[in-house]
C-alpha cells in the first residue's frame, strides 16, 4: 500500500491516532528508501556460481597468473592492474608481442553491477566476459585446452579448483566461473560523495555540490542523461562523436544504425584514477573530457548521440563538474598479490 | 440486367462494409518507454498480445533517447533515435512473435506475440454475433 493509499485508509476509519501513526510509519518508510546514488547492500552474483572464499582465492590466483596466456608473461592483472585502478594508464591496451590495441583497458571495477562486458557489450555476463580475453589472438593469445592441460598439471591447482568447485574438475566453466567470482569482489569503497549522501555536509566541497547539481540537471550538464544511478552509467551504448572514431562499436553485434560507433557507457566510479577516458583514451584529464561535451563532441559527420548538444558551461561550471567527479573516487582496495600454486 | 446491377450493388455494400469494418477493426496500442522499462499504461510489459493488422505506437516517455528494434521472423524494423514525448508507430501484418529490444539500453526487451485472427475473421465474428 502507498503512502496515500495508507493515510486515505486511516482518515476514512475516523481516527486520528491511527492517522498520525500511519503518517509517521509511511514517512520512515519513505525515508528508508535507498538513495540510488549509493551502492547497493548486496553484489549481485550469478545463480550458479554463488560467492565463496575458496572461488575468490582460486579467482585471484588465476587472475594473477600469465600461465593463462599463451607467451605465459601476461595475465589479466598485466591489463587490469589494480595499482592503476585496475586498468593500465594507457590510451589503449598493448597485447601480444607488444602490440597497441585498438581499445583502452576498460576497468574491472564494479563490472560485477554491469549488465554486459566488454566496450561493445558482446559478453552479458561476467562468466561469459572472463575467457574472451585470454583466448583472443591479439591480447592473451590462449589456446584453451593447453591452458586447462597446463593448469590441471600444478597440484596447487588441482587443490584448489576442488575446493572451490567440487567435483566439477579444471574446465573451461570452472576456470570463467573463478575468475568472475573474484571480478565481483572488485567493487567501489566508499568515496568523499557517499559520506556527503549520507549526510556528512564537509565530506565534499562547495564546487563539487555544485557541480553535482549541474550533473543531474537535465537542461544544463545532462550528464545524467547517460551517467545514471549509484554506479553512474545506464549500461547502455552511445556514440559520442570521437574524432577519427572508425571502430564499429556496438554497431558490430547490433547492426542497428544508432549504434554505429557507440560504446558502453563506463562507470565513474573511482573515474580520477582511471585515465586516459574514453573508449580510445582520446583524453588524458576530467578536464579535457568536460570540455568535449560541452561542445558536443568533435565528429559531427557521426550520427549524433541525441542526449549532446552544446553546453555552453561556464568555466566555474565545468571546474565544478570536475570537482564533483573527483569525489567519486573512493579509498583504492586493499590487494595482496597472490603467491600463484605450483 | 436490373437484378444483376442489383446483386453488383449488394456484392459492392458488403466489400465495402467488410473493407470499412475492416479498418475499424484494426487495434491500435501504446507502449511507453519508462524509467528504461517497457510499459502499458504506466506499469512494465513483458508480452503484448495483438492481432494482425494492429499498429503499435512507441512513446518515449524518459528524459533520455531510445532506439527501439526489432529483428524478427515477423517484422523487422529500426525506428532510430527518438527523444521524450515522440512517437514512433508499426503495423504488424503477420502472425507470430516479435522480439522487441532498445539498441541503446540492451537490457530493455519485450515480446509482441501477433495473433493471426484476421480482420476479415473479426468481421464475421461480427456478423454473426449480429445475427
Amino acid at each position: 500500500m502507498d503512502t496515500a493509499a495508507t493515510l486515505h485508509y486511516a482518515r476514512r476509519l475516523g481516527s486520528v491516532a491511527l492517522g498520525s501513526i500511519i503518517t509517521l510509519v509511511a514517512s520512515m518508510s519513505q525515508a528508508s528508501q535507498p538513495d540510488p546514488y549509493l551502492r547497493p547492500a548486496v553484489v549481485p552474483a550469478s545463480s550458479d556460481n554463488q560467492f565463496s572464499q575458496a572461488r575468490v582465492e582460486l579467482g585471484k590466483s588465476l587472475f594473477f597468473d600469465p600461465r593463462l596466456s599463451g607467451s605465459k608473461w601476461i595475465s589479466c592483472a598485466t591489463c587490469h592492474n589494480p595499482a592503476l585502478g585496475w586498468s593500465d594508464g594507457l590510451p589503449t591496451a598493448i597485447g601480444k608481442d607488444m602490440k597497441v590495441l585498438h581499445r583502452a583497458t576498460p576497468t574491472i571495477l564494479n563490472t560485477a553491477y554491469q549488465k554486459r562486458q566488454f566496450w561493445d557489450g558482446r559478453a552479458r555476463t561476467l562468466e561469459e566476459q572472463a575467457l574472451g580475453p585470454i583466448v583472443a589472438e591479439t591480447e592473451m593469445n590462449g589456446n584453451l585446452d593447453e591452458v586447462l592441460e597446463r593448469l590441471a598439471a600444478v597440484p596447487g591447482y588441482v587443490k584448489l579448483f576442488d575446493s572451490a568447485y567440487p567435483g566439477e574438475g579444471i574446465t573451461k566453466n570452472t576456470l570463467a566461473k573463478a575468475l568472475a567470482n573474484f571480478e565481483r569482489t572488485i567493487v567501489s569503497t566508499e568515496s568523499p560523495f557517499d559520506r556527503w549522501r549520507k549526510g556528512d555536509r564537509n565530506a565534499v566541497s562547495e564546487s563539487a555540490k555544485n557541480g553535482f547539481k549541474i550533473f543531474v540537471d537535465e537542461e544544463k550538464g545532462r550528464c545524467v542523461l547517460c551517467h545514471q544511478g549509484f554506479n553512474f552509467t545506464d549500461n547502455g551504448f552511445h556514440n559520442i562523436g570521437l574524432k577519427g572514431n572508425e571502430d564499429p562499436g556496438r554497431f558490430a553485434q547490433v547492426p542497428v544504425k544508432i549504434l554505429k560507433g557507440a560504446f558502453k557507457t563506463p562507470t565513474l566510479r573511482d573515474v580520477a584514477i582511471t585515465a586516459p577516458y574514453m573508449h580510445n583514451g582520446a583524453y588524458n584529464t576530467l578536464a579535457e573530457v568536460i570540455e568535449h561535451y560541452d561542445r558536443a563532441g568533435e565528429d559531427k559527420n557521426e550520427i549524433p548521440d541525441p542526449n549532446m548538444r552544446p553546453l555552453q558551461l561556464t568555466s566555474q561550471e565545468k571546474a565544478d563538474l570536475v570537482e564533483f567527479l573527483k569525489t567519486l573516487t573512493g579509498r583504492p582496495l586493499r590487494v595482496s598479490v597472490p603467491s600463484l600454486p605450483q | 440486367m436490373r437484378a444483376w446491377l442489383g446483386k453488383l450493388s449488394l456484392s459492392m455494400s458488403i466489400l465495402f462494409m467488410m473493407v470499412w469494418t475492416n479498418q475499424a477493426a484494426a487495434g491500435e496500442y501504446e507502449i511507453g518507454q519508462n524509467k528504461k522499462r517497457f510499459t502499458v499504461n504506466g506499469k512494465k510489459v513483458d508480452v503484448l498480445r495483438i492481432n494482425v493488422g494492429d499498429t503499435v505506437r512507441f512513446k518515449n516517455e524518459d528524459p533520455f533517447y531510445h532506439g527501439i528494434y526489432s529483428v524478427s521472423d515477423i517484422s523487422t524494423f529500426e525506428l532510430g533515435a527518438f527523444r521524450k514525448g515522440q512517437s514512433r508507430s508499426v503495423s504488424f501484418n503477420k502472425a507470430g512473435k516479435a522480439e522487441i529490444e532498445c539498441a541503446v539500453h540492451a537490457d530493455m526487451y519485450m515480446v509482441i506475440e501477433v495473433n493471426a485472427i484476421t480482420a476479415t475473421k473479426s468481421v464475421n465474428k461480427r456478423i454473426q454475433a449480429a445475427q
